[in-house]
């Protein structure tokens, strides 16, 4: 947008913007727009002092940071006890951040106007002008002194010296084009919008502000009907271009000229009412009252039927507006640079073009009007779900609305019967339960809910040294604003994920009482996602709320991670399950590990995966230099650990017996060491005790026994009761099969060897001989249980066969019979 | 009331017939639940406690029903569903999603199936048209899991999880379904219960490490040691009418023919026999379903010969009984392959290995059979090919010429000295060619 920076001194400062006459001067004292992520609302700012650096070569500016209201997080919004002003800024006096700007950031000078906190706001549409009462420190809102806000001189006329990339050639062109004739200003209009450049549309779209395009557009056209109205209206003896081309067409075609007069009136009724101050300026969003969009509205249908009266002219030919009319709308949501080729999507519209020809007909009738406003919005919506990636938000869709929407008389003609309800405003979900929850009633319930993995402790216990580390890594990496990676591995339940939680909650408070700087943290699952690129996707819709395809958001991400930004705050990025980010090019991976080293990131990765040697196994070189030495590993939980967690969660609630609760973590810490699993045995242990406390002797405490079982329930494998419970003719093919390999001295024998055996085996213990199908089938019973590992079935009695459990076992478990 | 019931007491005959097999047929082919699961009932209690709870209480579980086939592992859960959808608040609470690991290969299906059982299609309708089904997967998660109410596990309605054939699931690409699921089930978001249905034994082993910590490890297994009295005291309860049919002269004739039945020594032979083989009531029930087809008006009962018919055809070999269909000639390649079986210890042959031994049969002792051309010896070698009484060897390539392709015989020469025995006029000189020792 701007495109030079001019002359320097240390006391002022000029910058130039494309498209305006005259260079702006910045002074010092003087409130600025920084160019900030959204383009919409620019950063407000007031300048201290102007200085060179080292080189001399970059300008840059100190300043003193104001914060719009869209700054402040929505949850401190609500400490301002009113509805902010969408012009109200407020003083920034928080935590030190980067008062230095370059120069080439800084967009226009702005008016600030300080109010006391009594006085109501101006009831005034101006956007330059913003207006202080109080000041923010990132906690609490306090009353600001005028002093310190006002500026030592205001600008001459900062609104005049508007940069707007679009119109601002345009409205010299229109300025200029005064003298000709009101047709060929509209060809101007259409071949500016259709030659607009996809580099503008870009960028607009990426900022998810198409609404802005077409408010501009409509602007535009907008003023285009200001000269033309006021030629139509304001000076009838005069004779006009427009009148006498529209005189011949008023003959040949006499329907679409009168839609056309008809349509101009509105929008000459709109223009008196509005202060002929604003009639030049661009409209900069969809906020407007409710005047501007009855007039937005207006000059968009006025718009369609012009034009409709110039393609009639043009190309006379009876059935084209409507086409015309459609493409045009078409052309507005979609950007495309041709109006006629895309004859493809034109049945989709049919039924909307008849209302909105309908509506082209009628007259200032209400009622009628809106059904042709719902068929607008109907065309929008469809639009909105159409391929470009900038319709799809929600957000826009909604604006859309907001867009469209006049102030409607009688509200119980809210719904038009054709109008259906889009489906993207119903978020179905899973109903909530009709019946609460029952409350625990006695001890046993008490422990188990206690118990269960997805309580949250009050406190993490024997983790605290790996907490210490991990604590004082982020803290410091967020004091001093820089970036880093750490990775942490260990086995699944040592308590990883839930002691970074831990942590992010720790230093969230910390950050809430503005002991550190406020920051962002963002956590994402590997497992979660069915493609490692989706985690671009994540963070990004995390980070922003936007909503991208995987190769856009890492190019979103990159940017916002290498550029320098003012007042950026520091993000914890967690990644669990690290290695299932793994590709072939390991890009994501790559990504991941060197923004925190890029110097503007200010980008925190915490990574979490079970094997110690990751980065070695699975990393190009590149990608674990990146991730760098800092490591952590998570040790399996001793016994003591576990015994402690235990009773940290039991938290004096009395159901377990000392000894019962030793064995259990005894039994855990000898087997994996997995806290998980420790609290499942004893989960299931209070289930036991409950069921079997018919006896009155029992204590009502979880014993012994009862932990026993639950250990005997979860550890035992279950082959050895699988074969004492088999049947006859199974035990017999088992007890063949180990004799057959006895005899081959092997561990793999076919099915036909071991039917061998088997027959032999039958006759010996006095049964009838099976056949072989029989035997296969018993086979393959056995097979299905997983007591043999069999080939497929296709291979009939070639299939070999091996068994899955130990010899012993088999002979234990028939023995015992 | 009671003038109604003399009534009906004379029913025609036929009438009661076609009542009797409607009866039994919904019994045998699982169409109707039994009231209670015989000899589960340790198991059945298990199981519904912990479906109570995780429907009334909102707590998270994961369980794992193990057992062989036809052990009644989906009978079992059926019949806790059953009893525990008669209470109000459960029934009020809770949502079914039902899965089967043959239907949903794999995790995006699985995923698509459980949008629609839990009615949450219209946004993911939305979301399918618009953009890439990747993004489809978070959707239903965060859907599914931190709804309105993230955190807040006594608000949101609990869903239950139901992964028949489970060891399916655990196939499926990282087994992301599987750990998003126990995910839920371990963390205080909607409540979950998920009940996985397998028949393998060893199905922990297939998890991965991470998804199985976050399995609870609960495992019902059904592994019933019923010894054959029980199988025979079910026998009868099967058969059997209940107190409640119209006719009650004929349900009580029924029912003490089947006593009888019972009590047949032949019977209970055969019965036994079914017993030893398997333990599987699918089997059984296959067995009564064909006893229950013989029973007509002329024939109002099941006699103990039914039973030993139907019982016969349960047994029988199907590989011999393929045999009786052949020709003589492949008859005779059949026989001349169990002699290069027997002489080669099993290596492979070839069509010109078993066609040279066809023809030295034919020189030595045959007088009933003629020589035949290569090409019918080629097509009768083909045909049995077809019917995969033989197989190539695995890694013979179909460069080889057909006539040296390497074949391995998929019979026992029990298989084929049988279906010998019943060949009808079987030459008495293939016979003896059969059974002596050498070609």
């Amino acid at each position: 947008m701007i495109d030079s920076v001019c002359s320097l001194c240390v006391s002022s400062l000029v910058i130039s913007v494309e498209g305006l006459p005259r260079p702006t001067i910045i002074i010092p004292e003087q409130h600025i727009l920084i160019e900030g992520d959204d383009e919409d609302n620019p950063y407000v700012a007031k300048v201290i002092r102007l200085f060179g650096d080292e080189s001399g070569e970059q300008m840059k500016a100190v300043v003193q940071w104001f914060v719009r209201v869209s700054e402040v997080p929505l949850s401190k919004l609500k400490l301002l006890g009113r509805e902010p002003h969408p012009q109200e800024i407020f003083h920034y006096q928080g935590r030190i951040c980067d008062d230095e700007v370059n120069v080439e950031s800084i967009l226009r000078p702005v008016q600030v106007k300080h109010l006391d906190s009594a006085t109501p706001f101006p009831n005034s549409d101006d956007k330059d002008t913003m207006y202080v009462k109080l000041s923010w420190d990132s906690k609490a809102f306090r009353v600001v002194d005028s002093a310190l806000v006002e500026s030592a001189c205001e600008p001459a006329s900062p609104s005049s010296q508007l940069p707007h990339a679009v119109s601002g050639v345009e409205t010299e062109s229109l300025h200029s084009a005064t003298k000709l004739s009101a047709s060929k200003c509209l060809s101007t209009k259409r071949r500016n919008l259709a030659t607009r450049t996809p580099g503008v549309c870009k960028k607009l779209e990426l900022h998810s502000k198409w609404e802005d395009v077409v408010s501009q557009l409509l602007d535009k056209e907008l003023d285009s009907k200001v000269m033309l109205a006021h030629r139509l209206s304001s000076s009838p003896p005069q004779p006009h271009p427009v009148t006498h081309r529209l005189t011949p067409i008023n003959k040949a075609h006499r329907s679409p000229v009168t839609q056309g007069t008809i349509r101009l009136k509105p929008s000459t009724i709109a223009l008196n009412r509005l202060p002929p101050s604003k009639m030049n300026r661009p409209l900069l969003s969809a906020r407007e009252n409710s005047t501007r969009s009855v007039l937005t509205l207006t000059s968009f249908k006025t718009l369609v039927a012009v034009y409709t009266i110039h393609l009639t002219k043009a190309q006379s030919h009876p059935t084209c507006p409507h086409n015309f009319a459609v493409c045009l709308i078409r052309n507005l949501l979609d950007n495309q640079q041709d109006l006629n080729s895309d004859g493809e999507d034109e049945d989709e519209f049919v039924p909307s073009q008849k209302e909105l020809n309908g509506c082209s007909e009628e007259d200032e009738d209400d009622g009628e009007e809106e059904a042709g406003l719902d068929s607008e919005e109907e065309i929008l919506v469809k639009k909105g779900r159409g391929t470009t990636a900038v319709f799809r938000t929600p957000r826009s869709k909604q604006k859309t609305h907001s867009l469209t929407r006049t102030p409607r008389k009688n509200p119980n003609k809210k719904i038009m019967p054709g109008t259906p309800r889009t489906p993207h405003q119903a978020t179905p979900s899973i109903p909530c339960r009709s019946l609460p929850t029952r409350q625990p009633a006695n001890i046993l319930e008490e422990a188990r809910a206690r118990l269960h993995v997805s309580s949250v402790p009050e406190s993490l216990p024997c983790r605290e040294q790996e907490f210490q580390d991990i604590y004082s890594f982020v803290e410091s990496k967020i004091i001093d604003g820089t970036g880093g990676c750490m990775y942490i591995s260990g086995v699944p339940g040592t308590g990883k994920t839930a002691t970074v939680h831990e942590v992010m909650r720790c230093l969230q408070h910390a950050a809430d009482v503005d002991e550190i700087p406020t920051f962002h943290f963002i956590e994402i699952n590997g497992m979660k996602m069915t493609d490692p690129h989706q985690a671009y996707v994540q963070i990004l819709q995390n980070l922003t709320g936007q909503k991208a395809t995987p190769d856009h958001a890492a190019a979103l991400l990159d940017k916002r991670f290498n550029n320098p930004a003012p007042r950026k705050q520091t993000t914890v990025l967690l990644v669990d399950e690290l290695d299932l980010l793994w590709t072939r090019k390991q890009n994501v991976m790559y990504n991941l590990f060197d923004w925190p080293t890029q110097r503007h990131a200010r980008l925190v990765v915490l990574t979490i995966a079970n094997t110690m040697d990751l980065p070695e196994r699975i990393m190009i070189n590149r990608v674990a230099s990146r991730l760098g030495l800092t490591r952590m590993s998570f040790q399996p939980y001793s016994f003591k650990q576990l015994q402690q967690i235990i009773m940290s969660r039991l938290n004096k609630v009395k159901a377990f017996e000392e000894d019962a609760l030793q064995l259990v973590s005894r039994k855990v810490a000898a087997l994996s060491g997995d806290a998980r699993r420790c609290l499942d045995i004893c989960r299931r242990a209070t289930e036991i005790c409950e069921h079997s406390t018919t006896n009155p002797s029992a204590t009502g405490l979880v014993g012994m026994s009862h932990v026993m079982e639950a250990l005997n329930e979860m550890f035992s494998s279950a082959y050895i009761t699988a074969i004492k419970c088999a049947s006859m003719q199974e035990q017999l093919f088992l007890r063949a099969v180990i004799a057959e390999f006895r005899r081959l001295g092997l561990e793999e024998a076919t099915f036909q060897q071991v039917f061998v055996q088997h027959q032999a085996l039958c006759r010996l213990e006095g049964l009838q001989p099976i056949s072989v199908s029989e035997g296969l089938a018993v086979c393959q019973r056995l097979g299905a249980c997983r007591l043999l590992l069999l080939e497929p079935s296709r291979l009939g009695v070639l299939q070999r066969v091996r068994l899955n459990v130990s010899q012993d076992d088999v002979l234990y478990a028939l023995k015992a019979d | 009331m009671s003038k109604r019931k003399v009534k009906d007491v004379h029913r025609p005959i036929g009438e009661c017939i076609t009542q009797v097999q409607q009866i039994l047929r919904e019994r045998f082919c699982h169409q109707q639940l039994p009231d209670r699961p015989e000899g589960l009932e340790a198991q059945y209690k298990h199981l519904l406690e912990l479906l109570r709870r995780s429907a009334i209480q909102g707590e998270s579980n994961s369980v794992l029903i193990v057992g062989p086939r036809g052990a009644g592992k989906t009978m079992l859960l059926q019949c806790v569903l059953r009893d525990l959808l008669q209470e109000k608040e459960a029934q009020k609470n809770l949502l079914q999603v039902h899965l089967n690991g043959l239907l949903q290969t794999d995790d995006r299906i699985a995923l698509k199936e459980i949008t629609r059982q839990l009615n949450l299609e219209n946004v993911v309708g939305d979301k399918v048209f618009v953009s890439v089904q990747t993004e489809y997967y978070e959707q239903i998660l965060e859907n599914k899991t931190a709804e309105k109410s993230p955190g807040d596990r006594s608000s949101s309605r609990p869903v239950l999880f139901v992964l028949d054939e489970f060891d399916l699931f655990a196939h499926h690409k990282n087994q992301t379904l599987l750990y998003n699921l126990f995910d839920v089930s371990q963390s205080a978001q909607t409540p979950v219960a998920v009940v996985g249905v397998t028949c393998r034994l060893d199905v922990l082993e297939l998890l991965e490490k991470r998804v199985k910590s976050r399995f609870s490890h609960r495992q019902i297994h059904l592994l019933s040691s019923f010894g054959f009295s029980e199988y025979l005291q079910t026998v009868r309860t099967q058969l059997s009418l209940p107190d409640d049919f119209t006719d009650r002269g004929f349900a009580q004739d029924w029912n003490s023919s089947i006593q009888t039945l019972c009590e047949d020594k032949s019977v209970e032979e055969a019965l036994q026999r079914h017993f030893n083989s398997s333990k599987d009531f699918r089997s059984l029930h296959m067995l009564l379903m064909l006893c229950l087809s013989r029973v007509s008006v002329s024939k109002p009962s099941i006699k103990p010969a039914d039973l030993l018919d139907a019982s016969r055809l349960c047994l029988c070999d199907a590989k011999a009984n393929m045999l009786h269909g052949l020709s003589i000639l492949e008859l005779c390649l059949i026989i001349a392959m169990k002699h290069l079986n027997d002489v080669y210890e099993g290596e492979p042959f070839n069509l010109q290995m078993v066609h040279n031994e066809f023809k030295k049969f034919l020189q030595r002792k045959s007088n009933s059979m003629y020589n035949f051309e290569q090409p019918v010896v080629m097509k009768a070698f083909e045909h049995l090919q077809q019917l995969e009484l033989i197989r190539p060897v695995d890694g013979s390539s179909a460069k080889t010429q057909r006539e040296f392709q390497l074949m391995r015989l998929m019979l026992d020469h029990s298989q084929i000295m049988e279906a010998l025995q019943k060949y009808p006029q079987c030459p008495t000189d293939v016979k003896q060619w059969a059974m002596s020792a050498f070609g």
